[in-house]
């Protein structure tokens, strides 16, 4: 009989998390794992019933972390229902505050969330753990006042274009409510510039170019030996517990696209060692509920889903439901959109070992480097004087779907109209995929899957840890 | 540096987490340092912490039982107390048990004890929603109905109901300036309003110090979104009645929700989750918003808004339905 551990509250992730760890005979290592989001919130049914338009002030609400990204996956259906398309300027306008989130996302969890526990005092002597720990201990590391400061001073922009962060009302179907005067584009070109220098100086200790020019793991390695900066530092504690080879999960990543940079698609394991990419088929998307305190059929497509609680469901062990593309598990975020895009070092890195707490790692901040000259391009071609917002007529009736990359991965927002009112509102959330449950054929989600094998019980190091964090949960977005 | 640390306990009930977020955002000085500075201090935070786990069950269960002090409770979201009040909407990891039981438990022990956000202070979207299917509430409100998970009654440690810093999401002036002075000087009630929030950004109207003042003062209305002018005719803006400093204390530098181009929808108000109205739209009665600007008797304000209109300059009349300045203030010609 296997002894079964429970982690929890399994905390620096957004939201609730329990863990709940199989061990093996040895009682060292995960035999088996099962992932509980143990905190519902029930917004598809808060939105059932409501106008259409009050979706834009609601679903910000889900997520104080994915706030953006939320209303900008419920502003592109509402858009596809009206059929209308935002002018330039506004679908700009749009696309900087959805990166401004996204990459302040994914700086808050490098430093906040994630680094604290390389501080751990298992790790105490070796060679990079003083610095580590002096850096990042929670709370209290040096980088803590620096990184604050720079993501304070990054989310000016959504001050300057969406009013406030989180939950703005800024982004609509038509566009955005804020047209930006030729005054404001020159202050935040200077904010970006401020950020740029952030980057350059304490995250990478190079510039954006160069990190993107990096074309291997070789490469990876040499540039991070003895170089200053925070990322060069997590990878030589890296390197030297070989998180690049821990946590590979199915090696199926899902994108929706992004940015009209990043392309949708999916990556899948194909005959020995290969890999094939399609396009991507939202029709294939399903969710199951198997395991889940919810009832009705077992797999429903998000289109025709439901979410009705049965909190005394036999087998079921978590608030999350099981989304699946074609009846497979997916992984997604930073990792997968890299990898659609062919990004060539998170190619060669998910080539050797595939993902990994380090590859995952490497796809968040190399997309700080690739996006933030990005967003300069996009406020360079921004014209002051131009449309932003167009009016926008919603039909009585109809049916439409969202489909967004927030900082974690892909979220989706399908939603119908009926006299007038929303009659359905369903949501898969990038955490849903990536910490689902089992699913009716009993397969783990994506982070059960990862966690199997790694070690366990009281005398092991946090590789758990690294592991779960790796995904950059948001389990208040999970559990919608 | 004050000789007392003033020790913060932080739990995440039913909500986004964005008010923590939002206080991540906190300005100019880095968070920790600010707070550090004025004597104030976490002793666990479910986002910011190092204790995970068995870890941080011990720390809490030593708050529970006193052996490990601290003074200020900070909850962040709803109180979830469904399915059928078994609480299991949400059960704090690790422990079992509904995290509501844990809130109540540490409140007793508690100097004070701050709602941080609407979610927390009233309830949250459910708690406005028909039926309340998480059976939320609020520390201390069933949306505007004093009673909630501690009740009516409930006084913290130094003597105080539960201080709402309500807000969707909290500003982090709002908690940094709170907290600073309980560890300054302590709160009497006569700092707090008739629902609990603090004066110190609830003795104002979001309206004071709006950036569309010249647009409100003539009626010169937006129109559709984007629109430059006055937002409370036709877009839902609550500003006029909603008591928040949003518009003299920025946000994310020098952002607000108007000027962000968008209504004010009342985030600090209980109930502003279910206004009976879509939220982009100004619900009128005989074209006359039904919602007047607090302290303003109805006749006063249709007299002055027909005089107003009638008297509305081109220059602002124009500007308000663009999406820019397309006529400037004028400049006398001939001045040096």
């Amino acid at each position: 009989m296997s002894r079964r551990i429970v982690l929890g509250p399994f905390n620096r992730v957004e939201g609730d998390l329990e863990l709940s760890l199989d061990l093996a005979a040895d009682g060292r290592s995960v035999a088996a794992a099962r992932v509980n989001s143990p905190l519902f919130r029930g917004f598809e049914q808060i939105l059932v019933g409501r106008q259409p338009l009050d979706a834009l002030a609601i679903v910000p609400r889900i997520c104080g972390i994915c706030s953006v990204a939320q209303s900008a996956a419920a502003a592109q259906a509402l858009a596809q229902l009206a059929g209308v398309t935002p002018p330039p300027n506004g679908q700009l306008a749009q696309r900087l505050v959805q990166a401004t989130e996204n990459l302040a996302d994914h700086l808050t969890h490098f430093y906040l969330f994630f680094m604290p526990d390389f501080a751990h005092p298992a790790y105490a002597g070796r060679p990079w753990h003083a610095a580590v720990a002096g850096r990042f201990r929670a709370g209290s590391g040096s980088a803590v006042g620096e990184v604050l400061p720079a993501r304070a001073r990054f989310f000016h922009l959504t001050g300057f274009l969406a009013g406030r962060w989180p939950h703005t009302l800024a982004l609509q179907p038509g566009g955005s409510t804020k047209a930006m005067s030729s005054a404001e584009r020159i202050r935040l070109l200077a904010i970006l510039r401020e950020f740029r220098a952030f980057l350059e100086q304490t995250l990478f200790a190079d510039t954006l170019e160069a990190v993107l020019a990096l074309p291997d793991a070789d490469a990876l390695q040499a540039w991070a030996a003895g170089r200053a900066g925070d990322l060069p530092l997590f990878l030589r504690a890296a390197a030297d517990l070989g998180l690049e080879r821990v946590g590979s999960a199915y090696e199926r990543y899902l994108s929706c696209g992004a940015y009209e940079l990043l392309p949708a698609g999916i990556r899948q394991p194909g005959a020995a060692g290969t890999f094939t990419v399609d396009r991507l088929e939202t029709q294939k998307i399903s969710e199951d509920i198997r395991h889940a305190w919810l009832t009705g059929p077992d797999a429903l497509p998000p289109a025709q889903g439901e979410t009705l609680v049965d909190a005394d469901k036999a087998d079921a062990y978590t608030w999350c439901k099981a989304p699946r593309y074609a009846d497979q598990p997916a992984e997604t975020g930073a990792l997968a959109r890299q990898l659609l895009a062919g990004q060539p070092l998170l190619c060669d890195l998910v080539a050797r070992h595939g993902a990994s707490v380090t590859a995952r790692v490497v796809a968040r901040l190399l997309e700080l480097a690739l996006i933030v000259p990005q967003m300069e391009d996009w406020l360079r071609a921004i014209v002051p004087g131009e449309a932003f917002c167009l009016p926008v007529e919603l039909p009585d009736s109809g049916e439409a779907c969202g489909l967004v990359e927030a900082a974690r991965g892909s979220l989706g927002h399908w939603l119908s109209v009926r006299r007038g009112h929303l009659e359905r509102y369903q949501i898969i959330a990038p955490t849903t995929w990536n910490f689902s449950p089992r699913d009716r054929h009993d397969q783990p989600g994506p982070l059960e899957h990862a966690l199997v094998g790694l070690p366990a019980g009281p005398e092991a190091p946090p590789t758990v840890q690294h592991v779960v964090r790796s995904f950059d949960p948001c389990m208040v977005c999970t559990v919608h | 540096m004050p000789a007392a640390t003033v020790k913060v306990l932080w739990l995440q009930g039913g909500g986004c987490g964005g008010c923590t977020q939002s206080l991540l955002c906190h300005e100019p000085r880095p968070l920790f340092a600010e707070l550090a500075g004025a004597g104030i201090e976490f002793v666990w935070h479910p986002a910011l912490a190092a204790e995970s786990d068995h870890d941080a069950l011990t720390l809490l269960a030593a708050c529970t039982d006193g052996s490990r002090p601290f003074d200020v409770l900070c909850v962040e979201g709803a109180m979830l107390r469904g399915p059928g009040g078994s609480g299991r909407f949400q059960r704090l990891g690790g422990s079992g048990e509904a995290l509501h039981s844990w809130v109540s438990r540490l409140a007793a022990r508690a100097r004070w004890v701050l709602a941080v956000g609407s979610c927390t202070a009233w309830g949250g979207f459910s708690a406005n929603t028909p039926g309340n299917p998480l059976e939320a509430c609020g520390l201390q409100y069933d949306v505007d109905t004093p009673g909630g998970l501690l009740g009516a009654d409930f006084r913290s440690g130094a003597g105080l109901p539960v201080i709402n810093l309500a807000g969707c999401p909290v500003h982090p002036g709002w908690v940094v300036d709170t907290l600073e002075k309980l560890a300054l000087e302590g709160l009497t009630v006569d700092e707090l309003d008739e629902l609990g929030r603090p004066l110190l950004y609830a003795e104002q109207l979001v309206h004071h110090g709006c950036p569309r003042n010249e647009y409100y003062e003539f009626k010169a209305s937006a129109q559709k979104p984007a629109d430059l002018g006055c937002l409370m005719e036709n877009l839902g803006c609550k500003g006029t009645q909603t008591h928040a400093d949003c518009s003299l204390r920025p946000w994310n530098g020098q952002g607000s929700c108007l000027r962000g181009g968008y209504a004010c929808i009342a985030c600090t108000e209980p109930g502003f989750e279910a206004p009976g109205h879509a939220f982009q739209q100004t619900p009128k009665l005989a074209g006359i918003p039904t919602g007047l600007p607090v302290d303003m008797p109805k006749a006063w304000f249709v007299a002055l808004a027909a005089l107003s209109k009638s008297a509305t300059p081109k220059r602002v009349r124009e500007n308000a339905v663009g999406d820019h300045l397309r006529v400037r203030p004028a400049v006398k010609k001939g001045q040096k």
